[in-house]
């Protein structure tokens, strides 16, 4: 911002790139110089990757993280957004329920795994489960903000054209309260990523998560443990991404105008 | 008469706590206690003394990942925010390391660590860091580009320019952002200690259903961690209230 | 002072709108405000009728009396006879900006009250008001690619698609850039004496009311009651340089208590 000139079109490649090999190039020179024997070297995670590949093993645990995420978030979306809505239309029914809500969700996804396990048994179902409670908190917060921002001259232009509350609520204030809901959603996968990581650590026998504790326990193999890092960052980027393109589509950019 | 506000939600959550009791009365001999036996979990806890010591070592790890976490990413993260460069070159590395989830790094923690305070710690801090870093890059983008002009019209040198325009500019954001990446410190705690420690409220829940299945000291567990962690939202949202840290709700 | 002028010239002896004894009071932090004072108001089927007064002295609150989105504390509007208790399709307000949806294009904007008829008939309606308001081209644009005008354009579009009895129009030009301002009054001009509804025109330009009117109505400052009201008995197209033009503007600048020097 305050630098005199405006970085050009192949700076945005070239300072990453740098930035990227500064940081390989630490990362290496510091497991030759530190001699140690566990972590390891930037080399032997490549090959871990490649290991991983092979075994077929990375692309079962990536598909077994990707479902538990696209399920357990679905169901938040599905049972979030109608509730949200309804609770940031009737303030009452807000205040009602809202403490619940503030009481319910500091308590950490991972801290239900007792009793997640009390009701779904240890295994997908468990997992989907933490996804959901992760995830949906974000986006009842995210709906009600969304419905109280609607500007107040919507619902009147809405109702001069005759519109009963329920067609109200579905042809102006969600479309309104669309873009925020969207912002809501896209950290509500975020968070879903890392719960469902989380989640498999602890209380399922697949998965990225899994990877990494296995990884780890049956053998010390820390290139794969740090090679399954790297793929949880790669995929929870690239779900962001993807989640952004959504937020380009022409109904909903008017919301975002002002977003950098 | 009017109703005091605090009436109508207290009243829903004794409703929600009778419609668990009748339910887990109707099943008898099934695991999941009921708030009754969660209520005399809590005690139980007081009375021996645990409560206390869990809750303020959790704290205690919170408290020190966390300010590491500000104390490291904030300043780093405004000076990236105004350098575009320095924003270009590091922003894709934070994207990557962003979604994995501090938990990711139990093993990496432990290696450098071993078991103990210092791994949660270590976990809270990789887990705080990283919104942090992007909070404050993101609030020095938010600053409306009149106030900086202004700042150079005055002519102020470059410390006084950071510190009477930069720094009151980006509060109202950092507090923000600082209150919830507080609240993930707390859910990082919490499941970091599940793992890798041996006390704390997240060790609380895991060792009360591994030493003898005591669920009504789980659930009294999650309680109080919810609870604290109302707690710590409620005091940084105070924080937001000052005056001087406000302006830009006021404004707008 | 006058409160009520006999309407004059070739009208239905029923007046289409009718305020009586209106009033309206806000009730903030304990301490009642009145805002509307008895006000008495009579307009005929197919009137241009401009509302005038100084700044916040409730004209706002009149318009949204009448229009149904306020419920008056005393006193009562009736169209065609009938009470006004709220919002309705056949009364459609255009409002100062933002009024648009900005998540439909021009054509779904224009086709949003019409939901209930059959395809062809909707896309008829849509394609007739797109030509009407001079939005061709713009059909599949969305308010974020429009300007200020072409937006307030197609809010009337919008308003007119459902065939509305009473049009009224809040401050609809006052975001807009004066040489806009005035490209848009003959438009709404051309627009009311092609379809001839009745419209309801709020403005604080005495320039405005004074082109576009049939009759203006000055409220005082608050609490506004009717002070005067005008007619404008100039034929359309009128000469803003005429004498009875600037006489009649003198009148009304003299009404609100402005002075015509500066």
């Amino acid at each position: 911002m305050s630098s005199l000139t405006k970085p050009r079109l192949w700076e945005k490649f070239f300072w990453p790139l740098i930035a990227a090999a500064l940081l390989l190039a630490l990362w290496y020179y510091s497991v030759v110089w530190t001699a140690t024997k566990v972590f390891p070297s930037p080399l032997s995670v490549e090959k871990g990757i490649v290991e991983l590949f092979h075994k077929h093993v990375l692309w079962a645990d990536i598909a077994d993280s990707l479902r538990r995420v696209a399920i357990g978030f679905g169901l938040a979306v599905i049972v979030g957004i109608p509730l949200g809505l309804s609770l940031g239309w009737y303030p009452s029914a807000n205040q009602v329920v809202n403490p619940v809500i503030q009481l319910i969700r500091p308590i950490s996804p991972i801290a239900w795994i007792p009793v997640a396990i009390i009701f779904f048994g240890v295994g997908d179902n468990a997992a989907i489960f933490l996804v959901f409670l992760g995830s949906i908190f974000p986006i009842l917060v995210a709906c009600i903000s969304g419905v109280s921002s609607v500007p107040p001259i919507f619902r009147s232009a809405g109702r001069n054209f005759g519109l009963s509350t329920p067609q109200l609520l579905m042809r102006v204030i969600f479309p309104a309260a669309l873009p925020q809901i969207l912002i809501g959603a896209r950290l509500a996968l975020g968070i879903a990523w890392l719960v469902v990581v989380a989640g498999e650590m602890i209380a399922v026998d697949s998965g990225l998560g899994y990877l990494v504790i296995d990884s780890r326990n049956s053998g010390k193999r820390y290139d794969l443990v740090v090679a399954a890092m790297l793929m949880i960052g790669i995929i929870g980027l690239a779900l962001d991404f993807c989640f952004r393109r959504l937020e380009k589509i022409k109904s909903v950019r008017w919301g975002f105008r002002d977003a950098s | 008469m009017r109703f005091p506000r605090w009436l109508r939600p207290a009243l829903f959550i004794a409703a929600l706590l009778a419609i668990w009791e009748i339910a887990v009365d109707l099943h008898p001999g099934q695991i999941l206690p009921g708030p009754v036996s969660v209520a005399g979990g809590i005690v139980d806890l007081l009375q021996h003394g645990l409560l206390l010591k869990y809750v303020v070592a959790s704290l205690f790890r919170v408290t020190w990942g966390f300010i590491l976490a500000a104390v490291l990413a904030i300043p780093i993260g405004l000076a990236l925010g105004w350098y575009r460069r320095g924003e270009l070159a590091f922003n894709p590395l934070v994207q990557i390391f962003r979604p994995v989830s501090p938990l990711a790094w139990i093993p990496i923690a432990i290696l450098w660590f071993g078991v103990g305070d210092l791994a949660a710690i270590f976990l809270i801090f990789v887990g705080c860091f990283f919104p942090l870093l992007l909070t404050a890059m993101s609030a020095v983008h938010n600053i409306p580009a009149v106030y900086i002009n202004a700042g150079r019209n005055f002519g102020l040198s470059p410390s006084a320019f950071v510190s009477r325009v930069l720094y009151p500019a980006v509060i109202p954001q950092l507090l923000v952002g600082l209150r919830i990446t507080l609240g993930v410190a707390w859910l990082v705690v919490v499941a970091a200690e599940m793992i890798s420690v041996n006390s704390g409220l997240g060790f609380l829940i895991v060792d009360a259903r591994n030493a003898g299945n005591r669920y009504d000291l789980v659930l009294a567990g999650m309680v109080i961690i919810g609870v604290i962690g109302l707690l710590l939202d409620i005091g940084m949202r105070s924080l937001e209230q000052i005056k001087s840290f406000r302006w830009r709700s006021l404004e707008s | 002072m006058s409160q009520t002028q006999v309407v004059v010239s070739g009208t239905k002896s029923a007046p289409k709108l009718r305020a009586e004894h209106l009033g309206v009071v806000y009730d903030r932090d304990g301490q009642s405000m009145p805002v509307l004072e008895d006000i008495d108001l009579d307009i005929s089927d197919g009137e241009f009728i401009c509302l005038v007064g100084p700044s916040g002295c409730g004209k706002s609150t009149l318009l949204n009396a009448m229009a149904g989105f306020l419920s008056p504390t005393s006193g009562s509007v009736t169209i065609d006879r009938e009470t006004v208790t709220g919002p309705d399709p056949r009364r459609i307000l255009v409002f100062q900006e933002r009024g648009v949806f900005p998540w439909l294009t021009v054509e779904g904007n224009i086709g949003f009250g019409l939901s209930k008829l059959p395809r062809a008939e909707r896309e008829r309606r849509i394609a007739h008001y797109v030509k009407t308001v001079r939005l061709e081209g713009f059909e599949n644009s969305y308010p974020s690619d429009l300007s200020g005008g072409m937006k307030q354009r197609l809010q009337v579009a919008r308003a007119l698609a459902v065939n509305p009895d009473i049009l009224f129009l809040d401050e609809p030009f006052g975001a807009l850039d004066s040489i806009t301002r005035v490209i848009m009054r003959g438009e709404l001009l051309r627009i009311w004496q092609a379809e001839r509804r009745t419209i309801l025109f709020v403005t604080h330009d005495i320039d405005e009311a004074v082109q576009l009117a049939d009759r203006v109505v000055v409220l005082s400052s608050r609490p506004a009651r009717i002070k005067e009201v005008l007619t404008i008995d100039i034929a359309h197209p009128r000469n803003i340089s005429s004498p009875r033009y600037l006489e009649l503007r003198d009148e009304l600048l003299k009404q609100i208590g402005l002075a015509y020097e500066i």
